[in-house]
């Protein structure tokens, strides 16, 4: 644990855990907020006393959309469903909701993080989550 | 000091909205330029007025950057320095509020605030690619979701907690593309009935083609100055009496609600503050109807009705021109068009024709105070200001 506590808190870190299925978040030691994006100063009380902590990612859906009309990026996939989930740690995450008829989803449900490999290519090198029924 | 103008508006221009085929957005400018000076015929541009902000959000769309001096250029203003705003839909609202600063500060005269956006020369994918910028890149588009997608989540949101219907969000967008029918430099000119808004394609659900505002083109143009000096230029000034602005998170994702836009109350409440009136006192309003669950947030979040009763204002006719509180007479950026860069300055012409009669065929009689609400990207910026007749 000695040497993910040396990784900086920032969004390329934060998609390197990713890329290692895991969401990852920085807690503030001093007043104990949960940091999702990480940022390397405390957002509530400016503390840059802080550690990374691995969330559950299970959580409840708090609104969603069925995306017809898609960025290029995703026309393959459309219509799809994008919502933003209350993870049970605290923070939220917005991310395509799979696994589910898009006529099924419901404000409430129980969802858990899972995780795709990244495409390549262009910048961004990034992989993506999403979430699925629990 | 409450209630005691901030700055007035001298005079007012506007281009054409919608499809302007084979013009530049300098020239776009150019032309809501040229109306502003025809309405003035005191003001002498390169004598008077000493600075420009212009709201201009995509460089992308004729690949130029560097604006404000082009368009101080084109405007006629040089050597006048000349400030570009990007606040993505809000940037001529921002550059309205930093040209109200200049005026307030003492150190301006007289300076002009304009907005331009020239989008329909792209293909749709370009252009809705170029709108998505103003949401946040690693946590929102990367993960799929669309600029309508945005607003949807929030619809969804509304629909769930207060029980808002699709049905009034299409409602929206009949009563402003019924103001829009009035209004000859509208986008669409054109009414819509229910039915067809209802039955229209779904873009990104619960929102359709109906509750989306166009890609537009289009400029505006005002011309501000000292409401001590305002006499000298005009027989009919408009002062704005409130100014707010305010910022919130860029990721929707990451609010506490969905259902209202914290910057745009927090805007709302120093404006009103600044003015020393309510909602209350407020007879007419040009809002940020991007999208049509945009404009039911909006009457919420600036007080027109409590949180939740926003479908019921628009169901009950109290925002349609004939109601008592009309909304988006100029036909709001549903119908009007949204060339983006330009809407802020667009909403502040609107209110000066309805405060001095000149709004023609969609006329509201009697209106002595007004009110904008400008909105930039999913709600990270928001401005509102009130302006009362002279």
């Amino acid at each position: 644990m000695e040497a993910v506590e040396k990784l900086a808190f920032t969004i390329e870190q934060f998609y390197a855990f990713v890329k290692g299925r895991r969401i990852m978040a920085a807690k503030c030691t001093k007043c104990e907020a949960i940091m999702l994006p990480p940022r390397f100063v405390c957002k509530a009380c400016r503390s840059t006393n802080l550690k990374w902590v691995e969330l559950e990612g299970r959580g409840k859906l708090l609104t969603y959309t069925i995306i017809n009309v898609a960025p290029s990026r995703f026309q393959r996939l459309a219509p799809y469903v994008v919502g933003i989930v209350q993870l049970k740690d605290g923070p939220n995450l917005l991310g395509m909701i799979r696994g589910v008829k898009p006529e099924e989803v419901r404000i409430g449900m129980d969802l858990i993080v899972d995780f795709e490999p990244p495409e390549g290519g262009a910048w961004p090198a990034w992989p993506r989550y999403y979430f699925k029924p629990a | 000091m409450k209630g005691k103008p901030l700055a007035s508006i001298a005079s007012a221009g506007l281009s054409k909205f919608g499809r302007r085929d084979g013009l530049y957005a300098r020239e776009l400018f150019l032309e809501a330029v040229n109306e502003a000076v025809e309405r003035c015929p005191n003001v002498d541009l390169r004598k008077d007025v000493q600075a420009l902000f212009v709201g201009h959000m995509g460089e992308s769309y004729e690949h130029q950057g560097h604006t404000g001096p082009t368009l101080a250029d084109w405007a006629g203003l040089l050597p006048a320095p000349a400030v570009r705003v990007e606040a993505a839909c809000a940037s001529s609202g921002v550059a309205l509020r930093l040209g109200i600063l200049a005026i307030a500060s003492g150190l301006f005269n007289v300076v002009m605030v304009g907005g331009v956006e020239k989008m329909t020369h792209r293909t749709t994918a370009e252009a809705v690619e170029f709108l998505a910028m103003a949401s946040d890149f690693p946590f929102e588009q990367w993960h799929g979701v669309t600029f309508p997608g945005l607003f949807a989540l929030m619809a969804t949101a509304h629909m769930n907690k207060y029980g808002t219907t699709e049905e009034q969000m299409a409602l929206v967008a009949v009563k402003n593309h019924r103001n829009g029918s009035l209004n000859p430099k509208a986008h669409f000119q054109r009414e819509v009935t229910l039915e067809e808004a209802l039955a229209s394609r779904v873009v990104a659900w619960p929102l359709k083609l109906y509750d989306c505002c166009p890609i537009s083109d289009g400029a505006g143009c005002l011309i501000l100055t000292k409401p001590e000096l305002a006499k000298r230029f005009t027989d009919e000034p408009v002062h704005i009496v409130g100014s707010g602005q305010a910022s919130d998170s860029i990721g929707v994702y990451e609010r506490e609600e969905f259902t209202s836009l914290a910057a745009a109350k927090e805007a709302a409440r120093q404006a009103y503050e600044t003015a020393g009136l309510s909602p209350k006192d407020v007879q007419i309003a040009e809002v940020h109807d991007c999208f049509t669950i945009a404009e039911i947030i909006a009457y919420e979040d600036l007080g027109f009705c409590k949180p939740g009763e926003g479908g019921r204002l628009v169901e009950e006719g109290i925002t349609a021109l004939n109601g008592s509180m009309p909304v988006n007479t100029s036909g709001g950026l549903k119908a009007k068009g949204h060339p983006v860069g330009a809407t802020g300055v667009a909403q502040a012409y609107e209110i000066c024709l309805q405060l001095t009669g000149q709004a023609g065929r969609r006329q509201v009689e009697g209106v002595n105070v007004g009110l904008t609400h400008n909105v930039g990207g999913s709600g990270a910026t928001a401005v509102v200001n009130i302006y009362k007749r002279g």
